[in-house]
């Protein structure tokens, strides 16, 4: 695969160095000192100059790349990158935007500014956190459908309710589905009368209050419920979007802000969060307003070195899970090993991401689990695909290949399958594969 | 977890009990005077057992590691207001004597005493002994120290009440560096309001050797104890009204000065009369208070059923409605006989109050006037719209959240006001009693702004005694809340206040 | 000296608006000829008033406005229609015992009328002293009044469309204005022609009862007279005993007409596009609707109980389910909304229930609706606000916005609905105490009761109020200056106070 990287800051570094092993790699960076650096450092291509422009394009030969990654540090000079390169060729384009008002608008209308895949990577950080902080009895956490859908697996242990129910039992959700159950390393696909054992793994599809419901099944004691404190300190964007999220699920978390008028429109924008304008190093105030008894704190103030006083401040504290967010990639152990409980770095989050993108094919979206016995696969159904139009109990009947539909997005609305359900193109279906019928699946699609 | 408490209530109630156990120093003079004139001394001891009991068992509670934060304030302000009000009720149950032994009534006493509202249930005064009779005054001399107390130092803290503006107020830049420590500001405050009431005994005790035999020792420190405290109850039952007009006249100025900001008070001592004199604050209080009194005199001139004589005439209004403004409560004729007119003036007078940082009760001058100049910078800005105006007072800009504070204070006030007035008369009505609507509108004003006497038969002569047992227990919470400016006791109903 | 306003542009405005004026006085014209009453009366009113028109809009005759200038236009709109509709009531009762022929009392009712006040000084109701036609023209002063003239000059006058969203904000009752379309004009149109239907509609509605049988005493002419003064909130009536002169079934029709009346007429328009939900989630509705249930249960139990004397007009209610919830929710729906019908003589209840309904003339209808009173919206805001308040006070640090249906209401917004709320009150008591002074002054003694509901009733459109002026009582007995303080009070209380008083204030400060 031909694939140009356009910006080599650390995001696009990361990604270019994940690539470079198996891919033909061209890394544009305005900077030369940097592009003469990176040549270096890895082996790849690299070119000094404007990637907005086209014959900076032209000589990374985007006419023929297959895959164009705009990942520089500025919104706008990554969606004209990708807009341009759509001029040159027909190249896969994804752009790294910080701006959920762009983000907004792709979603709105996918294809817009000729971006075919838009990375946001505040959002990306901030669904991090929430996923962290809402679900930590499961192993694996996934989301599909551009968030629409979770799939999650949890490991069933000695104390869980959940134990000796049968999966019709334990299913009390309407949109959610049990794709499969591990049991000693082998997979079951799972029907209503499957018996649920302490020691197995559940894998499960549907959106995502529900998978948080089950969770809460699972492991009552240690996932959050809506009473717990959660206190987002720093109203950054990550942190907006972070109390904006944990809102979505019904938390009411806690802001602090130090900034007037910024903590006016959070709070503004924020209906069910209570944000406070003050400074978060303040102890006194820290006391005052019993941050101590919080149940998790995030910091996602824009210093590092502010995220980690406060963290620590926090630990001291007493309160039981930290949560901060580290702009230097090369603090994140740092902040793990003195016991912050997990630090985040936003430009591993994006650059995860978009990599995770290159490895597809067919499929948009996969997870891989439990060493590759099975696969979840989002595909996105198109006109004369074999499975569209008809019913999936017939398809079921069909085939041999072993698989489970987990959900299906229809118009940006989550649709619980049913035998009788009809596929249409458009749909994006999510769903559970053995890894030997994996090729039989996409072929159909 | 939605049921934890996150208040340090133990340092609140460890503070009450720090109060609780100072409260048998004032009960000692009582105490005193009862074994001066050969009384029982019973009420005052059970009073004060009571009082260094439970002051000790709330200190056993206290938790050093707490601290005292704005919500274990108003946690403390509410309990202390309250508990010290059910603790003087004491000797008034204990002596058993009169309207009062009666537990609500005791309280309702105690409560009007301490609030320094100055409303009675008493009916016949002359049964009761001098020392239970001293007892209210004393316990009405300590709710107007409390009240400088909190005014001063406590709620200029919490950024409460009218106390947050005493800094625009006071033209300094905070309150609290008068002097350098609190404590010793607070020091200054207590050591005006003693010299003034000490001020006030020798006046009172010479006029009294000059012209009136009734106004012995005992009834100039009583008197002394309530006029600048501007609460208003009186040993006598005609109130000041019982004395030569010369000590009636003597009376007026140390009610103007007890609803005067202490804070610009202690400046006019130490030499800058000035602040107080050009304190637009000020000028609103004395110019509401001439404003009224002429118009009083002028309706009671016209009136041909009063005949005070011109003398008579002026010193029964200004008397009257400086007593109602400064929200004293003392009364020098009994007003329930005027003209609807002249009381619907007095009526007025009640909501007007006296000057932030002082002992005075009611909405007080300050909100009106930040009220009245916002007004008309919203008419201004109808016309032009794109005007900027800061609301000034005395020269200094008011900041914009502490207008909004204001209207919200001024209109939860009005709100509870008319409420507490539809529940007197349903509850009259419910109980047989018949109370017409201006008594009960005036009865609902008195009590909730901390006044004292009201119209008809709860006028400065009369009693609330008359009252159904409910309505009277709704007046006690009215005027706990009241006094303490309404919203240390509303945040405590709030589920946030306690969880969150 | 300056006075910083270009009145001149106003006053000219005002002259286009006052030639439109003398259109309306056809309506009561037409019923003199239909009753072959006397003519003249209205001829030669038309006659002043269109004179009077030609004559002022020379003034000057392209007029632009600016802020300043619409305040005083709209202050003197309102003020110039109420004395020039006085002119019938001057000439139909020269040289008669008509109360209104003294020219303080004829700008009484016709404030009382123009502003949908329904407080009436006219001693004797009844077609045997005045004519229909005249009646019929008091009737249209509150159906013209209830929408809003001004809006009304917008829908049909282009020269004032100009400045319309300028105007409509000075006149429309509530704290904002909603601009349903992109043209003002039409937007204007829009809720005049919801408003006209639904006036059209109640007439229908009384007169087909009359036609079934069901309501001997609603001929035509009454079912007319009714739709003018129903839909406006307004509360004249033809009848001296009001809507209780007429059948039950007929009060049934009246109560959810005034109901109506009170909720935010842009809520309709969305409702005839189709979007139900939007009144069905708008906070003020919800919260007028639920006022009004729980309000009038209360009364009816209260009623049911007894606390109305035992023979009423209308029906016993003590002990009698039905008579008991329809008075009371006539009652309420009438003083809530500021209409001031009345089905009972309410004067004449318990100190419980006339409290009550003291209460709930504070509230107020809908903003946008035709009713006067505070508006509910207010109350809404201001009960928020006074929340956030006491949390804030508990939590120094917490930054909180105050919602309405999701919407975060601006700052300084709220600072103005303290400001006019307190306002308000504070005029309302000041009011209450002149009157009470004023009438003390020529030897009348007011129970307190009825010096506060002059007050409130007026300042707050309603008309009737406790005591002597009881729904089936009149303001006849006051003295002229508390007459002329009532009639400046119903002025003001229409414009919600700014506009007049800022004209006020501007008059003096001319920075």
């Amino acid at each position: 695969m031909h694939v140009v990287v356009i910006g080599a800051g650390e995001v696009g570094t990361s990604i270019a160095s994940s690539l470079a092993s198996d891919h033909e790699v061209v890394v544009v960076d305005v900077d030369p000192e940097r592009a003469e650096q990176l040549k270096y450092e890895l082996d790849v291509l690299t070119i000094a100059g404007d990637g907005t422009t086209s014959d900076i394009q032209t000589a990374a030969e985007v006419g023929r790349a297959d895959m164009v990654i705009a990942c520089t540090d500025n919104d706008q000079t990554n969606l004209v990158a990708c807009g341009t390169a759509k001029t040159l060729g027909d190249g896969f384009t994804i752009a790294r935007v910080k701006s959920t008002d762009f983000l907004q608008t792709w979603n709105r209308s996918e294809g817009a500014f000729g971006v075919d895949f838009m990375v946001c990577t505040d959002l990306q950080t901030a669904e991090n956190i929430v996923r962290v902080i809402g679900l930590p009895a499961a192993i694996d956490v996934d989301p599909f459908a551009g968030g629409l859908v979770q799939m999650a697996e949890f490991e069933v242990d000695e104390e869980s309710p959940v134990a000796g129910q049968t999966v019709l039992e334990a299913d009390r959700y309407e949109s959610l589905t049990f794709v499969g159950l591990f049991r000693d390393g082998e997979m079951t696909i799972p029907r209503g009368d499957t018996g649920i054992e302490a020691g197995d793994r559940a894998v499960v599809v549907g959106s995502p209050e529900s998978v948080q419901g089950f969770a809460t099944d699972v492991a009552p004691e240690t996932t959050p419920g809506r009473a717990d404190e959660i206190v987002v300190v720093g109203g950054s964007e990550i942190g907006y979007q972070t109390a904006r999220l944990l809102e979505e699920i019904d938390f009411e978390p806690r802001l602090i802000e130090r900034d007037a008028d910024r903590a006016r429109w959070l709070a503004e924008n924020l209906p069910n969060t209570v944000v406070m304008e003050h400074d978060a190093t303040d102890t006194e105030f820290l006391a005052r307003e019993h941050v101590d008894e919080a149940d998790v704190v995030v910091t996602a103030l824009r210093s590092d070195e502010k995220n980690l006083l406060i963290s620590v401040l926090a630990k001291r504290l007493g309160v039981d899970r930290v949560i901060a967010v580290v702009d230097s990639p090369d603090y994140v152990t740092v902040f793990e090993e003195i016991g912050i409980d997990i630090a985040i770095n936003p430009r591993t989050v994006t650059a995860e991401e978009i990599t995770r993108f290159t490895y597809e094919s067919v499929a948009e979206n996969i997870a891989v689990l439990e060493n590759d016995q099975a696969e979840v696969l989002e595909l996105e159904l198109t006109d004369g695909c074999g499975l569209v139009g008809r019913p999936i109990s017939e398809i079921v009947a069909e085939t041999d290949a072993r698989f489970v539909i987990g959900a299906i997005t229809r118009d940006h609305e989550i649709v619980t399958p049913r035998g009788d359900t009809v596929l249409r193109p458009g749909d994006h279906v999510i769903l559970l594969v053995e890894t030997d019928s994996v090729s039989a699946i996409t072929s159909m699609a | 977890m939605s049921t934890t408490i996150r208040v340090g209530w133990r340092a609140s109630v460890g503070l009450t009990g720090d109060v609780l156990a100072a409260l048998p120093v004032p009960l000692a003079l009582p105490l005193l005077i009862a074994l001066y004139y050969g009384e029982s001394p019973l009420p005052f001891l059970a009073a004060i057992a009571v009082s260094l009991a439970l002051g000790a068992a709330f200190r056993s509670v206290q938790d050093p590691e707490q601290n005292l934060g704005p919500r274990e304030a108003f946690l403390a302000v509410a309990m202390i207001w309250f508990l010290v009000a059910a603790v003087g009720a004491i000797p008034f149950t204990v002596a058993g004597v009169g309207t009062v032994a009666h537990p609500v009534n005791a309280m309702f006493e105690a409560m009007s005493g301490l609030t320094t509202t100055g409303a009675t249930v008493l009916r016949d005064f002359s049964l009761h002994s001098r020392s239970i009779m001293m007892w209210r005054q004393v316990i009405q001399w300590l709710g107007g120290l409390g009240i400088l107390i909190l005014a001063t130092a406590v709620l200029s803290e919490l950024g409460v009440g009218g106390a947050q503006l005493m800094e625009t107020e006071s033209q300094t830049e905070d309150v609290n560096k008068l002097t350098p420590k609190i404590s010793q500001t607070a020091q200054l405050i207590w050591g005006i309001y003693f010299g003034l009431t000490g001020l006030a005994v020798v006046v009172y005790f010479l006029l009294g050797l000059a012209v009136d035999p009734q106004m012995g020792l005992y009834n100039a420190v009583a008197h002394a104890f309530t006029s600048v405290a501007t609460a208003g109850f009186s040993p006598e039952p005609l109130s000041v009204g019982a004395f030569h007009p010369l000590i009636q006249w003597a009376v007026v100025p140390f009610m103007v000065i007890g609803s005067t900001s202490f804070v610009l008070i202690y400046f006019a001592i130490n030499g800058e009369p000035m602040r107080l004199l050009k304190n637009e604050e000020f000028h609103f209080y004395l110019g509401a208070m001439a404003t009224l009194a002429t118009i009083v005199a002028v309706g009671l001139f016209l009136d041909p059923n009063t005949t005070f004589g011109a003398e008579g005439t002026v010193r029964h209004a200004v008397f009257n409605v400086v007593s109602i403004v400064t929200t004293t409560g003392y009364a020098s004729t009994d007003y329930v006989q005027w003209a609807p007119a002249a009381k619907h003036m007095l009526f007025m007078g009640m909501f007007i109050g006296g000057m932030v940082g002082s002992t005075t009760c009611s909405i007080k001058s300050l909100r009106w006037l930040v009220a009245m100049k916002s007004f008309k910078r919203n008419l201004f800005t109808a016309v032009h719209p794109e005007a900027v105006r800061p609301v000034r007072i005395s020269g200094k800009t008011v900041d914009e959240d502490a207008i909004r504070d204001i209207y919200a204070y001024l209109l939860l006030s009005l709100v509870i006001f008319f409420l507490l007035a539809i529940v007197i008369v349903v509850d009259a009505e419910r109980a047989d009693a018949r109370v017409d609507e201006f008594e009960a509108l005036g009865a609902a004003a008195t009590t909730f702004l901390n006044i004292g006497p009201a119209f008809g038969d709860a006028g400065p002569y009369g009693t609330f005694a008359t009252f159904p047992m409910t309505t009277r227990a709704v007046m006690i919470v009215l005027m706990w809340v009241g006094r303490i400016e309404i919203v240390p006791v509303l945040v405590l109903l709030t589920k946030t206040f306690w969880t969150s | 000296m300056s006075w910083g306003v270009n009145w001149k542009a106003s006053v000219g405005l005002l002259g286009v608006g006052i030639k439109y004026l003398a259109v309306t006085l056809l309506v009561p014209l037409i019923v003199a000829l239909a009753y072959g009453e006397d003519i003249w009366v209205f001829l030669v009113s038309m006659a002043l008033v269109a004179a009077l028109g030609f004559a002022v809009e020379r003034v000057d005759p392209d007029p632009d406005l600016g802020p300043r200038e619409a305040l005083l236009f709209v202050s003197l709109a309102w003020l110039a229609a109420a004395v020039l509709g006085t002119i019938p009531y001057m000439l139909a009762g020269y040289g008669t015992a008509s109360t209104v022929a003294h020219p303080v009392n004829a700008l009484f009712e016709s404030m009382s009328g123009f502003t949908t006040t329904g407080a009436t000084v006219l001693g004797n109701i009844s077609t045997d002293q005045h004519s229909h036609a005249l009646l019929m023209w008091r009737q249209l002063t509150q159906w013209l009044g209830g929408m809003g003239i001004i809006v009304l000059m917008i829908a049909i006058l282009p020269e004032v469309a100009v400045n319309g969203a300028q105007l409509m904000d000075s006149e429309a009752p509530g704290p904002e204005l909603q601009k349903l379309t992109p043209k003002i004009a039409e937007t204007a149109r829009a809720l005049w022609l919801i408003y006209f239907g639904f006036t059209v509609l109640l007439a229908a509605l009384l007169y087909s009862l009359h036609l079934l049988g069901m309501a001997p005493n609603m001929d035509l002419y009454n079912a007319v007279a009714h739709g003018f003064s129903t839909l406006p909130t307004g509360g004249f009536s033809p009848q001296a005993d009001s809507i209780g002169y007429f059948s039950a079934a007929v009060q049934w029709v009246v109560i959810p007409f005034m109901v109506v009346a009170g909720v935010n007429f842009a809520l309709f328009w969305h409702v005839l596009r189709g979007e139900a939900e939007v009144m069905l989630e708008n906070a003020e509705f919800r919260v007028y609707a639920g006022a009004l249930a729980v309000i009038t249960a209360v009364l009816a139990i209260l009623l049911f109980r007894g606390a109305a004397p035992p023979i009423e007009l209308g029906g016993t209610t003590q002990g009698v389910a039905g008579n008991s919830v329809r008075q009371a929710a006539f009652q309420v729906g009438s003083l809530m909304n500021s209409t001031g019908f009345a089905t009972a003589d309410f004067a004449q209840w318990d100190a419980h229930a006339q409290i009550f309904l003291l209460f709930v003339m504070f509230i107020g209808g809908s903003a946008g609706s035709t009713g006067g009173g505070v508006k509910i919206v207010r109350w809404i805001i201001v009960a928020k606000a006074i929340r956030r308040e006491l949390f804030t006070s508990a939590h120094p640090d917490v930054v909180q916005p105050v919602r309405l249906g999701g919407n975060v209401v601006d700052e300084d917004a709220i600072r103005g609905i303290m400001s006019f709320t307190l306002l308000y009150i504070a005029l309302f008591a000041l009011s209450a105490v002149f009157i009470a002074l004023d009438t003390t002054r020529v030897g009348i003694q007011l129970s307190v009761l009825e010096s506060i509901s002059a007050s409130l009733a007026t300042i707050g459109n309603i008309g009737p109020g406790f005591g002597r002026l009881g729904p089936f009582g009149s303001y006849l007995f006051f003295p002229n200056t508390s007459k002329l303080l009532m009639i400046f009070l119903m002025w003001i209380g229409r414009l919600e106070i700014v506009p007049v008083l800022a004209i006020f204030i501007s008059g003096i400060d001319t920075r």
